[in-house]
C-alpha cells in the first residue's frame, strides 16, 4: 500500500522554469486523445514572426493565434482569436488556433465572471494591430515607400503601384523591425470589421460532431492508470481505517492509495479519501466500491437542509447587518398603513457539468522522492489556479507546473476549482505513473462546490398610488467566502453587489441587510452566482406589488425603473466589479429598452385576454454588465403541470463579437434557468447529499424545456459586456410571474416542482 | 478471451470481464473516446451507441449483452462526418460544449432510420438525452433538416 508523502518534504525545483518562463509553451491542437504533444512552438519554428504573445506568422503565411481562455461551450476559443484575425486582416481560413497552457504572461486565464471578451477585447485588437502594422512597415521597407501608403487586406499588404505581398512573404523583414508602441497603433473602424459581429462556426465544430474532440475525460498519457476515489461522504470527514483486501484482488486493480485529509478552507484542496488505480475507469470504480472504509464524519454530519432552510428564514425575519440605507425605510415602514411582506428561498443547486471533473497528471520524482516535474492535462476553467494548487501540493513554483487545457464538457463555475487536478498529481507522485482521475456522477453531485442555500425577506410600504415608498430586503446564505476563509459566516461584499445593492427600482427609502449563515458544505460560484436568489426575490416581489396595486406588471415595472438615468453605484458603495462607471454604467434607459423590446416581441398587450392557465411574465436584470429582459409564456394544465411554449429574451451587452454564440448563450441560459427553477434542488441529510444522480437531481430534457426561445440582440457600440451569465438571473422570476398570471399562485420557494399548481 | 465487432472491425479482448459496461470497453480498452460518460445509470444518454442498429445506452449495456451484435459508435457513424445528422448539426451550429452531442446524434440517427418524418412530439419523446448547455431548440431544428435530407435521398 502506498501513502502520499507530505509536501513539506519536497523542495522547490526549477526544472520546468525555462519551459514556462523562457518561451511560450504550446500544446498542438489536441485531437487524438493520446500522447498529448507538448511543443515549444516559438523554438520549433525559428523562422516565424511572433510580434506578440498571442500571434505568430509563419513563412508560408499560416497565422497562429493563441486561445488562452477555456472553451466550455461559449465559443470563446473562436471568439477571441477572431478579434486578433480581424485587426490583423488575416484570412480566417489560414488561421490556426492553439490552446495556451497555464501561463501568467498571457493575463488572467480564469474563464469565469463572463469576463473574456470584456477584459481581452482591447488586448486582442492590440495583438492584431501590432502584427498588421509591422507587416505594413515591412512591405513599405521592401518597396521603399512610405508605410502610410501600404495597407493590409485579407492576408496581403497592398500598394497602389507596387502591387501586393502575402503575409508569409513579409515575415523575414517584419522580424527585423521594432515592435511599435501602443500609441503608434491605428485600429480599424468598426465599419471595416470583417469578423467581429459576424456569425461563424466554432473552430471545434467538426471535431465535436465526429467524436474527435478531446475533453478532460479523454486526455491520455502513455502508461497511465485510471483512478476513482472514495471521498468522505460528509465534507470534513476523515478515513479512520480501511480494508482494501478485496479490492486488491480484483482484476485490473493496480494500487490503492490513501489521500491526505481535507484541511478545510482556504482554497481547493482535495477532500481526502481512498483512491483505487486500475487499468480502466470501470475496474477502478468497481475496486472503489469494494473498499471497506470506516469514516469519522466530523462536525458537518448534522447538516440537514430542511432544518437549515427554516433557520435561514428565521434569520431574515430579524434585523441584520445594514449594507445600504437610503432615506428612512424603517420609518416609512413603521408609518405605513399598507405593508406587504414576503419570504423567498432557493435551495442548493449543483453545477452538474455534463462532463464530470477529470484530470490526468504525470509527476516525476528523483530518488529522494522530490518532485522534478509535473504535467497536468485537464478540463479546467483556470489553468493558473491549477498551477497554484498543484504547485503548492507538489512543493513547486506555480510557473513550473505545466498545465494543458482540453475542451470542457461544460463547467458553469465548477471547473475553476482544481481539487480534482491536485488529486491526480498526488496519486501520480505516489505511484510513479501518470494517473487519470474521473469523478463519477455520484461523486460530482455528492461533493460539488455548491450554489448556496438562501432565504430572502422583503417588505414594502405602499403609497396611495400603489407604488412602494420603502423597500426592505434582507438576505442570508452561506458565502462563497467560506471556501477561502473558514470564518466567513455572512454574505460577502461581492455577493451583495449581485442583484442587491444594485436594486434598480426607483424607491425613495431603501434598506438592505444581510444575516449570518455558516457553511456546512463547500460553497462555490454557479453561473450568475448570487443573482440567482437575489434577483429571483426582488423581481418576483415587484410583480407581487404590481398585482396588489391592480396594475399591469409590465407598466408597473417600467414605472418602477423610473427615469432614464445612471444608477449611482458609487454613492451606494457598489464597486461595479471594479469597472469604470463611465465605460460600464448601470444605465436604466438600456434596461428599460430591453424590457420594452421583449414585451413588444411577445405582444404583451394580449396578456390581459389570455385564458386561465395561460400567462405571460416579465422580469429584467443587469448583471455582468449586460442588460437582459425576458417575457415568458406558460401553459399550466388544470392538474398543475407547467409547460413553457415560448420565451422572448432581449440582451444589450454592448459590442458583440460572436452573435450566434451569444444567441446560443441565451437559448441555453433560458433552458438551464428554467430547469433550475422547475426542478433544481440538492438537499442534505446527516451531512450527505440526498440526490446523487440525474434520476434524483433532475435536469430539463427536450420535453419539459422551453419549446421556443426567441432572441434579440440590441445593436450597440458600447463597450462589450458579459454574455454567459447574463441570461440566467431574470428568467426564474419571469417564469414564476407568468405562473402567477396563469394561476394566481405565487411561487416563493424554489423549485416549482412540489408546489400544487392545479386549478379549476 | 472474448471479441467484439465495432464499426466493422473485430477486436479481441483480453482480461475484460463479460459484465463490463460497453462504454468502458469502448473508451478505455479500445480507445474510442467519442462515446461519453455522463451518469452511468441510463439517465442522460451521453453514452448512446448503436447495437445491431438500435440506439442503446452503453453505460448499462454489458459486453455480454452485446454478444455477437455489431456496435456502431460516432467514429463509425460515417467515414468523414457526412451522415445527414452530422451535417445538420454543423449547419445549425448545435453544439455549445459539445460533450453530450455525440449521444444526441446517435440517438437522432437511430430515430430517423425508423421514422424519417417525426413530429415535434415524437422528437421530444424519443430524444430524452440531457444537454446541460440547453441546445434543445437547435437539436430539434437540426433533426428536421437531417430528416429532410434523408427523405430526399
Amino acid at each position: 500500500m502506498s501513502t502520499i508523502v507530505s509536501s513539506s518534504r519536497l523542495s522547490r525545483r526549477d526544472f520546468l522554469a525555462g519551459f514556462s518562463a523562457g518561451s511560450l509553451v504550446l500544446m498542438a491542437k489536441v485531437t487524438s486523445g493520446e500522447d498529448v504533444e507538448v511543443a515549444k512552438a516559438n523554438k520549433k519554428d525559428v523562422e516565424s514572426f511572433a510580434p506578440d504573445l498571442f500571434v505568430s506568422i509563419a513563412t508560408d503565411g499560416t497565422v497562429t493565434i493563441i486561445a488562452h481562455r477555456s472553451e466550455m461551450g461559449t465559443g470563446i476559443r473562436t471568439g477571441l482569436p477572431r478579434i486578433v484575425a480581424d485587426e490583423l486582416e488575416a484570412d480566417w481560413d489560414r488561421v490556426v488556433i492553439q490552446q495556451a497552457p497555464g501561463d501568467r504572461r498571457l493575463g488572467s486565464q480564469n474563464t469565469d465572471g463572463s469576463n473574456s471578451i470584456r477584459n481581452f477585447f482591447d488586448r486582442m485588437r492590440t495583438a492584431g494591430a501590432t502584427a498588421r502594422t509591422m507587416l505594413e512597415r515591412a512591405a513599405a521597407k521592401q518597396w521603399k515607400v512610405a508605410p502610410a501608403t501600404c495597407r493590409a487586406e485579407n492576408h496581403e499588404v497592398k500598394h497602389k503601384t507596387k502591387g501586393s505581398l502575402g503575409f508569409g512573404e513579409l515575415v523575414k523583414v517584419a522580424k527585423t523591425l521594432d515592435v511599435p508602441k501602443a500609441a503608434e497603433l491605428k485600429f480599424k473602424p468598426p465599419a471595416q470589421w470583417r469578423y467581429i459581429g459576424k456569425a461563424v462556426p466554432v473552430t471545434d465544430l467538426n471535431d465535436i460532431v465526429t467524436g474527435k474532440a478531446v475533453y478532460g475525460i479523454d486526455a491520455r498519457m502513455k502508461n497511465q492508470v485510471f483512478a476513482v476515489i472514495a471521498r468522505p461522504p460528509v465534507v470534513g470527514g476523515v478515513v479512520r481505517s480501511f480494508d482494501a483486501a478485496k479490492t486488491k484482488k480484483m482484476p485490473g486493480v493496480v494500487d490503492v492509495v490513501e489521500i491526505p485529509k481535507f484541511e478545510g478552507a482556504p482554497l481547493f484542496q482535495p477532500l481526502g479519501g481512498v483512491a483505487v488505480c486500475a487499468n480502466s475507469t470501470w475496474a477502478a470504480w468497481q475496486g472503489r466500491d469494494a473498499l471497506k472504509i470506516k469514516w469519522d464524519h466530523g462536525p458537518n454530519a448534522s447538516y440537514d437542509t430542511a432544518t437549515y432552510a427554516k433557520a435561514l428564514t428565521a434569520t431574515v425575519n430579524k434585523p441584520g447587518k445594514v449594507v445600504l440605507d437610503q432615506g428612512d425605510a424603517p420609518g416609512a415602514l413603521a408609518d405605513a398603513k399598507n405593508v406587504v411582506k414576503a419570504d423567498y428561498s432557493v435551495p442548493h443547486l449543483s453545477h452538474a457539468p455534463m462532463e464530470p471533473t477529470c484530470a490526468v497528471a504525470d509527476v516525476k520524482t528523483d530518488a529522494d522522492g522530490k518532485v522534478t516535474s509535473c504535467h497536468v492535462v485537464c478540463a479546467t476553467q483556470n489553468p493558473q489556479a491549477v498551477q497554484s494548487a498543484v504547485g503548492k501540493s507538489m512543493g513547486m513554483k506555480p510557473a513550473d507546473v505545466l498545465v494543458n487545457v482540453t475542451l470542457l464538457g461544460s463547467a458553469f463555475g465548477r471547473k475553476s476549482k482544481p481539487d480534482y487536478c491536485v488529486e491526480a498529481a498526488m496519486l501520480s507522485r505516489t505511484i510513479g505513473r501518470p494517473v487519470h482521475v474521473t469523478w463519477t456522477r455520484e461523486d460530482d453531485l455528492s461533493h460539488d462546490y455548491l450554489h448556496t442555500i438562501s432565504a430572502v425577506h422583503l417588505e414594502a410600504a405602499i403609497g396611495k398610488d400603489g407604488k412602494p415608498t420603502a423597500w426592505l430586503q434582507r438576505v442570508a446564505y452561506p458565502s462563497i467566502g467560506s471556501t477561502f476563509n473558514p470564518k466567513a459566516d455572512a454574505p460577502a461584499g461581492f455577493e451583495v453587489e449581485m442583484g442587491l445593492k444594485d436594486l434598480p427600482y426607483d424607491v425613495p427609502n431603501i434598506r438592505l441587510e444581510t444575516g449570518k449563515a455558516k457553511a456546512h458544505v463547500r460553497i462555490g460560484w454557479l453561473r450568475s452566482v448570487a443573482h440567482i436568489q437575489q434577483i429571483f426575490a426582488a423581481d418576483s416581489f415587484l410583480d407581487e406589488l404590481a398585482h396588489q396595486a391592480k396594475r399591469d406588471p409590465l407598466e408597473f415595472l417600467l414605472e418602477m425603473l423610473g427615469k432614464d438615468r445612471h444608477l449611482d453605484l458609487k454613492a451606494r458603495g457598489h464597486a461595479n466589479r471594479r469597472l469604470s462607471l463611465k465605460d460600464y454604467p448601470f444605465d436604466i434607459g438600456r434596461l428599460k429598452h430591453v424590457v420594452r423590446r421583449a414585451a413588444a416581441l411577445a405582444d404583451w398587450k394580449r396578456s390581459k385576454d389570455l385564458p386561465k392557465g395561460r400567462g405571460l411574465g416579465v422580469a429584467c436584470a443587469r448583471s455582468f454588465e449586460g442588460f437582459m429582459a425576458y417575457v415568458v409564456e406558460v401553459d399550466v394544465a388544470k392538474k398543475g403541470t407547467v409547460r413553457i411554449p415560448k420565451v422572448w429574451g432581449v440582451l444589450d451587452t454592448g459590442i458583440i463579437v460572436s452573435p450566434d454564440r451569444v444567441r446560443a448563450q441565451i437559448e441555453g441560459g433560458a433552458i438551464m434557468a428554467a430547469g433550475q427553477a422547475m426542478f433544481g434542488k440538492l438537499t442534505f441529510s446527516k451531512g450527505r447529499a440526498e440526490q446523487t444522480n440525474f434520476d434524483e437531481y433532475k435536469i430539463t430534457t427536450m420535453v419539459d424545456a422551453p419549446q421556443e426561445v426567441f432572441v434579440e440582440l440590441v445593436k450597440s457600440d458600447a463597450k462589450p459586456g458579459g454574455a454567459g451569465e447574463v441570461p440566467i438571473p431574470p428568467f426564474a422570476p419571469a417564469l414564476c410571474n407568468a405562473i402567477f398570471a396563469a394561476t394566481g399562485k405565487r411561487i416563493r420557494d424554489l423549485p416549482i416542482a412540489g408546489h400544487d399548481l392545479s386549478w379549476s | 478471451m472474448s471479441s467484439i465487432k465495432v464499426n466493422g472491425r473485430v477486436h479481441q479482448l483480453k482480461d475484460v470481464s463479460p459484465n463490463t459496461p460497453l462504454l468502458w470497453v469502448l473508451r478505455d480498452t479500445l480507445g474510442l473516446t467519442g462515446t461519453k460518460y455522463g451518469c452511468g445509470v441510463n439517465e442522460c444518454g451521453a453514452c448512446t451507441v448503436h447495437v445491431a442498429g438500435e440506439a442503446v445506452q452503453s453505460c448499462t449495456t454489458t459486453l455480454d449483452d452485446v454478444g455477437k451484435s455489431e456496435v456502431t459508435t460516432i467514429e463509425g457513424l460515417s467515414e468523414d462526418g457526412t451522415h445527414p445528422v452530422q451535417k445538420a448539426w454543423q449547419k445549425h451550429n448545435v453544439p455549445q460544449c459539445g460533450y453530450c452531442q455525440v449521444g444526441q446524434m446517435m440517438m437522432a440517427a437511430a430515430m430517423l432510420k425508423e421514422n424519417n418524418n417525426p413530429t415535434d412530439t415524437v422528437v421530444a419523446t424519443k430524444m430524452w438525452n440531457i444537454c446541460r448547455c440547453g441546445t434543445y431548440p437547435r437539436i430539434r431544428a437540426a433533426i428536421k433538416t437531417a430528416a429532410e435530407e434523408i427523405r430526399n435521398k
